[in-house]
């Protein structure tokens, strides 16, 4: 089971995901989430909180990637944002979270997205 | 405990299947820590996706899962008859490139490698057998 609800905030979109980002769910997670990126009008780009997220593996981990290089192709970018447990433990070893900003919380993601913060 | 083993088509529907049959019957959550029962779903997806996509010629052939549990072991043996296929003769991608320089290719290997405190790959005949082991001291 997964979900992802879009709210705008601040700025910039929030995307929250949760259940299991597995191969089953990921060529929807991707569908809607590359599409939300080619909606994006005003806002820098896209934070994806993933507090709600139980589960992740490689082709979630393939989905974000392309999210990130479409939203870069066009000046945005990807925040992340509530890993935790085995999600966390997916993104240290792929190492996405050295290319990928990740925040202490939703605010902090926000002021990343809008580049107010460091 | 003991020795459990199932064939199922090797096909990404029937991945909510292998995933209970390892990871739950016979009472199996109950004696794998929520921690190490997590590592062992991402490395049961990862080869499930692995065969499914790549050991058949002409999809889907069939997968044999095969459980075995001691007290100071978790082990899982994966055979499927595609094409041989060592999985652990791929280098592991760099995990330090930026976002430009990155695909997501090889990060199943790694993750399952880095979450199972072994990986063994072996031709048995005409299978191929990939056999993952959870050790009770293990991470």
């Amino acid at each position: 089971m997964f979900e992802m609800k879009f709210a705008a905030e601040g700025g910039g979109l929030v995307a929250e995901l949760s259940g299991r980002l597995d191969a089953r769910s990921a060529p929807d997670f991707e569908r809607d989430a590359l599409a939300a990126a080619d909606g994006l009008e005003g806002e820098r780009g896209m934070l994806l909180d993933l507090s709600g997220l139980e589960y992740i593996s490689s082709a979630g981990l393939r989905s974000i990637l392309l999210l990130a290089r479409r939203l870069s192709g066009s000046s945005g970018r990807v925040v992340l944002c509530g890993m935790a447990g085995v999600v966390k433990e997916v993104f240290d070893i792929s190492g996405f979270d050295s290319f990928l900003p990740v925040a202490s919380g939703r605010d902090e993601g926000l002021s990343l997205l809008s580049g107010r913060g460091a | 405990m003991g020795v459990r083993e199932r064939e199922f088509v090797a096909s990404l529907e029937s991945l909510p299947d292998i995933r209970s049959f390892v990871l739950e019957e016979d009472g199996a959550e109950g004696r794998l820590p929520p921690r190490r029962a997590a590592h062992m779903d991402v490395a049961i997806e990862e080869i499930v996706v692995n065969i499914c996509s790549y050991a058949y010629e002409i999809p889907p052939g069939r997968l044999t899962v095969r459980v075995e549990e001691s007290p100071d072991a978790f082990s899982v043996e994966f055979l499927d008859n595609g094409v041989a296929f060592d999985p652990l003769s791929v280098d592991d991608p760099d995990v330090s490139l930026p976002l430009d320089g990155r695909d997501a290719g090889g990060l199943g290997i790694l993750l399952i490698r880095r979450m199972m405190d072994e990986v063994h790959y072996s031709r048995k005949g005409d299978l191929n057998s990939l056999r993952i082991v959870m050790t009770a001291g293990g991470r």
